[in-house]
This record gives structure tokens, C-alpha cells and sequence, in this order.
């Protein structure tokens, strides 16, 4: 990092645009509501096809025919047009993504471009608009959510076709994208929190797609549920800002906190802390990650678009987004690279130890979250979202990959009616010869996640890695010492785990069976094509951002990469402030190692372990005796506590789910039904008590009320005497 | 005198009251509350030689009144042994609740 910072971002800002020497014209947006317009356009086509659809299956059933109306026969329109709309306006929104990107490419964009629709609740001194911002960082994201929806809404086209519910499938996934374009685009915390909600109510949905299986609905509701969590301390949070500023727009809290805010202060520790709670349960980060893995229940381009790709690294953007906060809040920052440290060597250790395909890449993807983590934790901002726009290539990339060997596994299982479980990799092996292209472009992703150079992963991760060692220098440098530590460590295994991923589902012998392999098929082109597309993507999305020490070693070319720290100019409008805060105050580390080298150094180093570490792997892998997984004994000692994912659900279930439970049931039984039921029915047994007692003295006979009548004059004529 | 005549007619309502409220004979029952009334009236009787002549005017009036009273009251005793074929009050229970 050589650019030039000031404490405040503007003028830090104008300083960079002079560096890079040309001030392009104003920057005019390009048709931004219609981004995200066209998916939630694509959301109601694809329902009203749905709803015709299922209207038609019920009928069919109602006539005694198949549910599945449309098989052996022409497919109906409503299955046929759903191909057309669905990738059809992601694409569509993505051109016009792409129109903007480049004007804004060629214009001179200091502060964001807001547009306000209208004027969504103004009560008292709170206005919130529905509002659309446009700056750098919401032009990353939208280009990667728009790009990877786009592969991914293709993929769905080969690997959805033939579901049931297909239309009903697109509908949810368009519904998705405009969700997830709501929440990079808001301009607003109350908007990115719509967005927020939204994208999780479309995971709950796409996660229990296949409802009718009871485990796969229970999975979407442990997602809702354990997302709630983490919403409850965005939503707090929200609440101290706006009493804090005043308002809830993300152009007056940022412009206003540097001067509003004590650095350090209390104030901005617990708002960064409460961000950090709404972050971890959206990112699947520890404490709140538990549900991430069970998410993998859904449709696999769904795993690949909102559990890999785009949902999950919303807490990541909503940091980077909110890092003039995080930098004023030093404990703030560092509990999130310290979550993210944590996070990521328990998930990558859990990830050694899984045989579900899915399963593993869920817990690589939970461990590269927690990477994520450590770069918008450390204050390397843009370094996290490198790494989020990389992983969201090779990961969705590997997932899509996998959701190509289930495909050809499921396939080849359901031809010889096998009940084996598809996605087990003890029931693969040696696919490469049958799937050969999704073979090596899941090989390249491997090598782009392990952090090989020249691949996308490298670049990100390291970078990462550099700053987490550089904040060393700085105050808390033992804990930033313990997460560059922690960071490399878990770099190594997930070379590992991902080898022998590798190894156990495309290498050595294969184990599907022999009438089954002659089933095996590569996947058709509309499944290849995305997987080669993102395959590109994840060899050189990288080289958008090589750090200018490692571009002019042999690693760049000798300076040859055009875009040399791109990512961090092109970012420098929206993170600068945080990083002038955090240079002002905490110093600037950017060129010291806690081990002594410079960054080239460590690149080539971490570089050549990962090699070295793939290799090994792949003959230690290689070497095992596999057995299908009917026949493989149960794991033991250290892996089983590793393939039990530590016990934690069980633990939670334990600690918390049951404890709820009983107090639901004691609240129930006893509160409710004993209590208050207990009062509600006491008072009319009381009355009925007393209605009957009364009743005793009226006998109906004519004495014993002249009785009570002398009694009564007795009484009276002895209170006036006495 | 005015003594003497008091104690008479507290004795006699003593005994109409007592004769209410143990008797179960509607008739007896009825001649007691006769014999509360004229207790009564002898009180008024009595305090009329001092207090002038208002007490004896209204022992006409509870006169009227007992005559009256015995007409409709007979006349109920009449009504109720025609449907029981008794008169005691121990089968008419009806007046409660």
C-alpha cells in the first residue's frame, strides 16, 4: 500500500484521483432501479407460471394421473418459458450492471450517487427513503451477484429441468437476486436491512424446496431461526445508531462519525459488536454458523449462489460498508478477525473430516468466511472484499462442480436403483475419466482456494494473511500475532481438506459399483459452460488486485499485470475514511511482519507450502484404502470427534435448544395452563362457589325466611338500641 | 296501665312471631300473623290515651287492612289445599331461586 492517506476521505480521496492523473466527467448511473426491478420482474412471471403449473399437477392428480404431469410427454409452456425468463433478466440486469460499471470506470466518483425514490416513513425526526446508492463497493457487489447469479441461473437450467417444481425454483431464485440487489444497493441501513431479511427469508425458502421432506424443511427453519439471532443485534444496532446520528442514511452516519464518535469509545464498541452479531449469523460465523451446513439440504446452485456466493458474505460487505465504524472501534475490529480466526481453523478442521461432497465445501466455505473475516476485521477492507469477490468464484465454481458429480451419481444410482447416498465421495472415485471437464475445472478451483499462485485464491488470501501478520506492530498485537498464525495454519488444511476432496471423488479406483459406472455421464453443456466460464474467472479474477511487491517480481509478470492494486484504488472512496482513522490513530503497518520477510517473501512461501501440502495430501489421500460407505466402519477417536463437527449441534441442542424447550413446555404447562388458566378458572369456580352457598339459605319455605326476616329486625332493633 | 297493656302486647306478638316461624299449618301460620297485627294494635291502643287520638284511627286502618289480607290470603290457602290436598307449608317449596 503506497497511497497517499488522510485522516479525512476527502481529501485523502482527491489526493489519489491526482495520483492516478486523470479526472474523468461526473459519473451518470445508468437505469439503477431497473437492476433491481428485473429479477423481482422475473420473480412474478415465474410465480404466476408456478401457480399455473401446480394448478395443473392438482388437476392431474384430481383425474387420478401422475403428479408428474409433463414427463415422456412435450414439456408444457409453463416449464419451457421459466428456461427463458429466469437466467433472462439476471443477464439482462447484469448488462445493464455492466453499462454502469464501466461509466463509472471512466468517471471521477468521489462520493456516492444516491438516488431516492421516495419517501418510504418519515415519523418525527426518523425519514427513511427508499433510497439506491451507487459507489465502488456496491458496484463490486452487484457485479459479482448479477455475474454469478447469471452462471448459476444457467447451471439451474441442466440440474433443475427436470423437477417438478421448476418454474416455482426460478421464481424463488430470481426473487433471491432482488433481495441480495436490495441489500448492496440500499442507501440506508433500514433498506440494506429489507434486503437483509429478504435474502433470509429466500434461503428458509430454497433451502426447504424439496418440503415435503421433513428433514430438508427443518433445515430451511434452523436457517430462519438461528439467523434471527444474529438479526436481533443488527436491528439493536440500528437502534443506537440512529440514536446516535439522527438517521438511519449510510452518507450521514459515515460523514458524521468521525466527529460524533469517540475513537474507542463505548458508544461505537457496542454498535460494532451488535453489526458483528447480525454479521455472524448472516455469514455462518461462530457462534451462529450451525445452520450453514444443514442449509446444504437445498437444491445445489442454490448452495452454490446463496451459500457460498452472495448471501453469506452479506455480514462482510455490511462491514466493509460500515468500516468507518469498525475503525473507531478497535475492539469492535478486532473481535471480528478474531471471530473470523476462530471460525475459520474450526471449520477447516471439520472440513478434513466429512464425506458428504456438500458437506465439505459447506465448511470450506464457513472457513474462507471466516478469512473474509480477518481482512475487514484487521482493517484490510478491501482485501476482504478481494477474497469475497475470488471465493465467490471458485466457490460457487466448486459447488456447481459438485452439484455436477451428484447429478451424474444421482443419475447413475436412480438407472440401477441403487439406494446409496449420491453425495457421499466414499461411493465415488476415480469420476475424472467419466466427468472429465468437470474434473479439471474443479481442479483448478482446488488449486484457486488452496492459494497457489497464479491462481484467484492466492492473491485474495494472501493479502489477507499479509495484514492480519502486519497489525502485529500495532496495539492488541498478540491477538493479530495469534490470528496471522491461525490464518496460515488454516490455509494449509484447507489445501488439504480440498485434496482429498479431490482424490476421493475423481481419483483412484471407482466405487459406484460397475453396472452403475456405465450410467456415469459428463454433465451437458449448459452445466459445463458456467463451470468453464467461472473456471477462467477463478484463474485470473485475481489479477484485478496483485499487490505492487509481489507485481514486480517474477509472480506479476515483472509489473506487466495492468491492474496492479486496482481493487484497492477502485475502493479507496469508500474504505479510505476507515483507513485514515485507523493510520491516525493505530498507526500505519502496512510493511511489517510479525516473522521478519517482505510480502513477496511470504507469497512465494505460503505459495510453495500449499504445493507442497496438495502434493502430500494427494499421496496420503491416494494411498488410503477406500471403501464404499456401506462398507466403511464408523469413524473413530480424533475423526469422529472431527466428523461429529465437534458435537457443537448437539451441544446447542444440549445447551440451548432443549433449555428452551422445557422452559416453552414449563411456561406452557405450568405458566399458562397452571397459572393463568389457574386465576381465569378460579375466579368462576369462586363465584360458583359462593352463588351455591347463597342458594343454601333460600329453602323455599315460608318459615325460614320469616326467620331470617325476625333475625333480621332483631339485629336492626338491637344495633339502634345498643 | 300504659306497662300492663305494653307487656300484653309484647307477649302476643312473641307469641304470633313464634307461632310463624315453628307452625307448619298455613291457617295457624296465618292466625299467628292475625295475633302480630292485633299486638300491634293494642300497642297503638294503648299509647293513644297519651299521645292522642292518631293511634286508634290507624288500628282502623290495620283492621282494613288484616281484613283484606285475610280475604286474599284464604283465598290463596283455598287455591293451594285444592292442588295439594294439604295445607302445610312444608310442601311449598317453590319460592327460591
Amino acid at each position: 500500500m503506497t497511497l497517499p492517506l488522510g485522516y479525512f476521505g476527502m481529501q485523502a480521496g482527491y489526493e489519489v484521483q491526482a495520483a492516478q492523473g486523470g479526472a474523468g466527467e461526473a459519473f451518470e448511473p445508468f437505469l439503477p432501479g431497473l437492476v433491481i426491478l428485473l429479477p423481482l420482474l422475473g420473480f412474478l412471471l415465474n410465480g404466476a407460471l408456478a401457480l399455473a403449473a401446480s394448478r395443473r399437477s392438482a388437476d392431474a392428480v384430481r383425474g387420478g394421473g401422475e403428479l408428474d404431469f409433463f414427463h415422456g410427454k412435450e414439456r408444457p409452456l409453463t416449464h419451457v418459458l421459466p428456461t427463458w425468463i429466469g437466467p433472462g433478466v439476471i443477464g439482462l440486469a447484469f448488462v445493464i450492471v455492466l453499462v454502469n460499471f464501466f461509466r463509472m470506470l471512466g468517471a471521477d466518483l468521489q462520493e456516492p450517487i444516491v438516488r431516492t425514490y421516495w419517501t418510504w416513513m418519515a415519523t418525527g425526526t426518523l425519514q427513511v427513503d427508499a433510497a439506491l446508492q451507487l459507489d465502488q463497493l456496491s458496484m463490486v457487489m452487484m457485479l459479482v451477484v448479477t455475474g454469478v447469479s447469471f452462471l448459476i441461473h444457467i447451471f439451474s437450467v441442466g440440474y433443475m429441468g427436470q423437477d417438478q417444481g421448476y418454474p416455482r425454483y426460478f421464481a424463488y431464485l430470481n426473487l433471491f437476486v432482488f433481495f441480495m440487489l436490495t441489500l448492496v444497493m440500499g442507501a440506508n441501513f433500514l433498506v440494506l436491512f429489507v434486503g437483509w431479511e429478504g435474502v433470509g427469508f429466500c434461503s428458509y425458502i430454497l433451502i426447504g424446496y424439496w418440503f415435503s421432506d421433513r428433514e430438508k424443511a427443518d433445515a430451511g427453519k434452523k436457517a430462519f431461526i438461528v439467523n434471527r439471532i444474529g438479526d436481533f443485534g443488527f436491528l439493536v444496532a440500528m437502534f443506537f445508531i440512529y440514536t446516535a446520528f439522527g438517521t438511519l442514511n449510510f452518507t450521514g452516519v459515515f460523514d458524521a462519525a468521525p466527529s460524533t464518535l469517540v475513537y474507542g469509545g463505548g458508544l461505537v464498541t457496542a454498535i460494532t459488536l451488535l453489526l458483528l452479531l447480525g454479521a455472524t449469523g448472516k455469514s455462518a460465523q461462530i457462534p451462529l454458523y450451525v445452520w450453514l451446513p444443514d442449509a446444504m439440504a437445498g437444491p445445489t446452485p442454490v448452495s452454490a449462489l446463496i451459500h457460498a456466493a452472495t448471501m453469506v458474505t452479506a455480514g462482510v460487505y455490511m462491514v466493509a460498508r460500515t468500516s468507518v465504524l469498525f475503525a473507531l472501534a478497535p475492539v469492535g475490529g478486532l473481535s471480528v478477525a478474531l471471530i473470523g480466526a476462530a471460525t475459520a481453523l474450526v471449520a477447516a478442521t471439520i472440513g478434513l473430516a466429512q464425506y458428504d461432497i456438500k458437506k465439505v465445501l459447506a465448511y470450506s466455505t464457513i472457513s474462507q468466511l471466516g478469512f473474509m473475516f480477518i481482512g475487514v476485521g484487521v482493517g484490510a477492507y478491501a482485501a476482504g472484499i478481494f477474497h469475497l469477490m475470488t471465493h465467490a468464484f471458485f466457490k460457487a465454481l466448486l459447488f456447481l462442480g459438485s452439484g455436477a458429480v451428484i447429478h451424474a451419481m444421482h443419475h447413475a444410482l436412480h438407472h440401477t436403483h441403487n439406494h446409496a447416498d449420491p453425495q457421499d465421495m466414499r461411493n465415488m472415485g476415480g469420476l475424472k475419466k467419466f466427468m472429465p471437464v468437470t474434473w479439471i475445472v474443479m481442479w483448478i478451483a482446488t488449486l484457486a482456494i488452496a492459494g497457489i499462485w497464479p491462481f484467484a485464491g492466492f492473491f485474495s488470501k494472501d493479502e489477507i494473511i499479509w495484514y492480519a501478520g502486519a497489525r502485529a506492530a500495532g496495539t492488541y498485537g498478540a491477538w493479530f500475532t495469534l490470528i496471522w498464525i491461525v490464518a496460515l495454519a488454516t490455509a494449509m488444511i484447507t489445501a488439504v481438506y480440498m485434496t482429498r476432496l479431490m482424490i476421493m471423488t475423481f481419483h483412484g479406483a471407482n466405487r459406484t459399483g460397475r453396472e452403475e459406472a456405465r450410467h456415469l455421464h459428463e454433465a451437458p453443456w449448459v452445466m459445463t459452460i458456467p463451470l468453464m466460464i467461472l473456471a477462467v474467472l477463478s484463474v485470473f479474477g485475481g489479477w484485478v488486485n496483485v499487490p505492487q511487491d509481489i507485481a514486480e517480481s517474477f509472480m506479476g509478470g515483472f509489473g506487466l499485470l495492468p491492474m496492479t492494486e486496482w481493487l484497492h484504488e477502485w475502493l479507496y472512496p469508500v474504505v479510505g475514511v476507515a483507513k485514515g482513522i485507523q493510520v491516525a490513530n493505530a498507526g500505519d503497518f502496512s510493511h511489517y511482519s510479525p516473522a521478519g520477510g517482505g510480502e513477496f517473501t511470504w507469497a512465494l512461501m505460503s505459495t510453495l507450502a500449499a504445493l507442497v501440502v496438495v502434493l502430500i495430501s494427494a499421496r496420503v489421500v491416494g494411498a488410503f484404502k477406500i471403501r464404499p460407505a456401506s462398507e466403511s466402519p464408523e469413524p473413530t477417536g480424533v475423526k469422529k470427534v472431527l466428523f461429529k463437527k465437534y458435537y457443537v449441534d448437539e451441544i446447542y441442542d444440549g445447551l440451548v435448544v432443549q433449555p428452551i424447550l422445557k422452559a416453552s413446555r414449563f411456561a406452557w404447562k405450568v405458566i399458562d395452563a397452571g397459572v393463568v388458566d389457574g386465576i381465569a378458572n378460579g375466579l368462576g369456580h369462586t363465584a360458583r362457589a359462593m352463588g351455591w352457598f347463597g342458594s343454601l339459605f333460600q329453602t323455599g319455605s315460608v318459615n325460614t325466611y320469616a326467620l331470617f326476616l325476625a333475625i333480621g329486625v332483631l339485629v336492626i332493633l338491637g344495633v339502634i338500641a345498643f | 296501665m300504659l306497662t300492663e297493656a305494653l307487656v300484653v302486647s309484647a307477649v302476643l306478638f312473641v307469641v304470633g312471631t313464634f307461632g310463624v316461624l315453628v307452625r307448619r299449618n298455613a291457617i295457624i301460620m296465618f292466625l299467628c300473623i292475625e295475633l302480630q297485627l292485633n299486638a300491634a294494635n293494642l300497642a297503638f291502643v294503648a299509647f293513644s290515651r297519651h299521645l292522642g287520638i292518631d293511634g286508634q284511627i290507624f288500628v282502623f286502618f290495620v283492621m282494613t287492612v288484616a281484613a283484606a289480607e285475610a280475604a286474599v290470603g284464604l283465598a290463596i290457602i283455598i287455591a293451594i289445599f285444592r292442588h295439594y290436598q294439604t295445607v302445610s307449608v312444608d310442601n311449598f317449596n317453590l319460592l327460591k331461586w
